[in-house]
């Protein structure tokens, strides 16, 4: 196997060994940005700032267009960023560069988080690694191909709704969400405060251990970090799932669900069963409601936080011909109007509606309030289960240009995913499978807040006892 | 600016309520894309309508999933960006400050 191709534990093995140079892994990464991204198009644009080699961790990295890295050009894939060159690091690209990380490269996204399939970013799609027709998903669309297309060893990115792991699904790598304040969202560019998580997509489940030890941890400047310790989850790596109660839903398993997905997850479950697991079925009565839920506080959050973008300081400012109300007003509506694709100021109008007067109580208020019910569903099945299981997605990935121009459709493919970000736990998708079209199937497994490590022993036993995420796409 | 929408009126969107709201958000939104938005948006607020069957009767409203109060740091000066950093990337600036367009003739 090619450098380029090695997950980051087995590279790291490597480099003790003496066998190859953090700056040789680097350069073969690279090389395999030049030959293969002119197709997959993962990435926005290549670090401007030659990396430190000396690191304990020197692991090829790329990071989502949505947080700031010093001295690169940071634009959530959105005209109005254009020019934000960002003074400063985010907690988590510290924590990388302090590990030893080498960055390569800022890669694309959907318009500020918003979107499935990275297809409403304004540098244009970035196409699936399995299928160059298809979507990678998103919104971390760009994380997601770049490491099934090994033009990274791995990569973050951030999950509102089901933004890496959906990606993670479709790409056929893993992808997990952290628990809510788990991971400082300083410097990550916010969609939905309430909702946004920083999380690994990467190669494999040890991959995704060794990522999390590295960004996990408190952060004063995050007010919303927690101050809980952190354990080293590479010890949660444990081949045994016996005796552990896998709770399924029955709501998972209704109209809407592909085919194909359903038996990937119901292998998957037999499988678990078989080395040991306890297979509960439960239910989250409330779950259906999820994706109206998320879309009102979702957008509501999206409309106050991307109210900051007027033109006032960097980034984008239009001014029109002529004077319609008054310079100042003119120039905000005009850079919004000219920087925001059409997708955002969708949602931008949309918040903005659901916190209007006289529907705040009818809307943002009532979605506040199903989201406790949903949450509630949560914690009383975790009351008698470890982990809850579902598909990803109830779809592998579709065309680009398929569901486009049809939102709701869009957003119906987040339904599994979104639960986790209204309830704040941590969920990770690991691959479990491929359709008959050669599309990676996701398998998603939900947990307790702060119990990433079951997760992560889950996931880990199932990889251990399949060979899914060792396929690898051919480009 | 007069109010179109009316309560109770939910999910009906007109293109005039399209209009309004634009302006909320600081949006121009042009002529020839005010149907397109009217539409789409019109189809996703009669998907939400379907929270209105839900009971909501003495559930609390959940704003954040870990409950935490307000988070205090001490007082004290910490290294931050310059002035001259700060203002590096800005559209126009003028004596150590953002510029903007006249408001006050």
């Amino acid at each position: 196997m090619s450098l380029h191709q090695l997950t980051a534990h087995a590279l790291l093995d490597l480099i003790k060994s003496g066998k190859t140079s953090p700056k040789e892994a680097y350069a073969d990464v690279l090389m395999r940005v030049l030959a293969v991204d002119p197709k997959v198009k993962a990435y926005v644009h290549m670090a401007h700032c030659e990396p430190d080699f000396s690191g304990a961790m020197p692991i090829p990295i790329a990071i989502k267009d949505n947080l700031c890295t010093k001295q690169e050009e940071i634009t959530c894939a959105s005209r109005i960023l254009k020019g934000f060159i960002s003074p400063y690091d985010a907690g988590v690209i510290e924590r990388v560069k302090n590990s030893g990380g080498t960055i390569l490269g800022i890669v694309n996204m959907d318009e500020f988080a918003f979107g499935s399939s990275c297809e409403t970013s304004c540098y244009g799609p970035t196409y699936n690694p399995w299928n160059l027709e298809c979507v990678p998903g998103g919104s971390s669309g760009g994380s997601a191909a770049s490491v099934a297309a090994d033009e990274a060893t791995w990569a973050l990115g951030s999950d509102t709704g089901g933004s890496i792991r959906q990606p993670a699904s479709f790409c056929g790598i893993v992808g997990l969400k952290p628990t809510y304040g788990r991971v400082s969202r300083y410097g990550l560019i916010a969609f939905a405060s309430s909702l946004d998580q920083i999380g690994p997509l990467t190669k494999d489940v040890r991959d995704c251990a060794l990522l999390m030890n590295i960004i996990s941890g408190y952060d004063q400047r995050d007010s919303t970090s927690v101050n809980e310790a952190v354990p080293d989850y590479t010890k949660a790596l444990v081949n045994d799932v016996r005796g552990l109660k896998i709770g399924i839903p029955k709501e998972a398993f209704v109209e809407g669900l592909n085919g194909e997905v359903r038996q990937a997850v119901e292998d998957s479950l037999n499988l678990l069963k078989k080395l040991g697991a306890v297979i509960k079925e439960v239910s989250l009565p409330h779950t259906p409601y999820a994706v109206a839920t998320y879309y009102i506080v979702a957008t509501a959050e999206a409309s106050s936080n991307l109210a900051r973008f007027d033109g006032v300081r960097f980034g984008l400012r239009a001014q029109p011909a002529s004077v319609r109300k008054n310079a100042l007003v003119d120039m905000y509506e005009e850079t919004r109007s000219k920087g925001f694709g059409d997708e955002a100021k969708r949602r931008i109008m949309l918040g903005t509606y659901a916190l209007s007067s006289g529907y705040y109580d009818a809307y943002y208020l009532r979605g506040q309030k199903a989201r406790t019910l949903i949450k509630n569903d949560l914690d009383e099945v975790f009351k008698d289960c470890d982990v809850i299981m579902t598909p990803t997605s109830p779809t592998v990935s579709f065309k680009v240009g398929e569901k486009i121009s049809d939102p709701l459709s869009m957003y119906l493919s987040d339904i599994y995913t979104i639960p986790a970000n209204l309830a704040g736990i941590p969920a990770i998708s690991i691959p479990c499978g491929f359709s008959k079209s050669g599309l990676p199937i996701g398998l998603q497994l939900m947990g307790k807040a702060f119990d990433e490590e079951m997760l992560l022993r889950v996931s880990y036993t199932y990889e251990q006892n399949t060979e899914w995420h060792l396929k690898k796409p051919n480009l | 600016m007069s109010q179109p929408m009316k309560p109770n009126e939910l999910g009906l969107l007109t293109k005039e309520d399209v209009k309004y709201i634009a302006a909320l958000a600081r949006i121009d939104v042009q002529e020839d894309k005010l149907e397109g938005f009217t539409k789409t948006l019109g189809g996703i607020v009669q998907y939400v309508e379907q929270l209105q069957e839900l009971d909501v009767e003495n559930v609390k409203p959940t704003s954040h999933a870990v409950p935490v109060g307000n988070v205090f740091r001490p007082d004290v000066i910490k290294p931050s960006l310059t002035n001259q950093e700060a203002l590096a990337i800005a559209v126009e600036a003028k004596d150590g400050s953002f510029k903007v367009p006249l408001v006050i003739e």
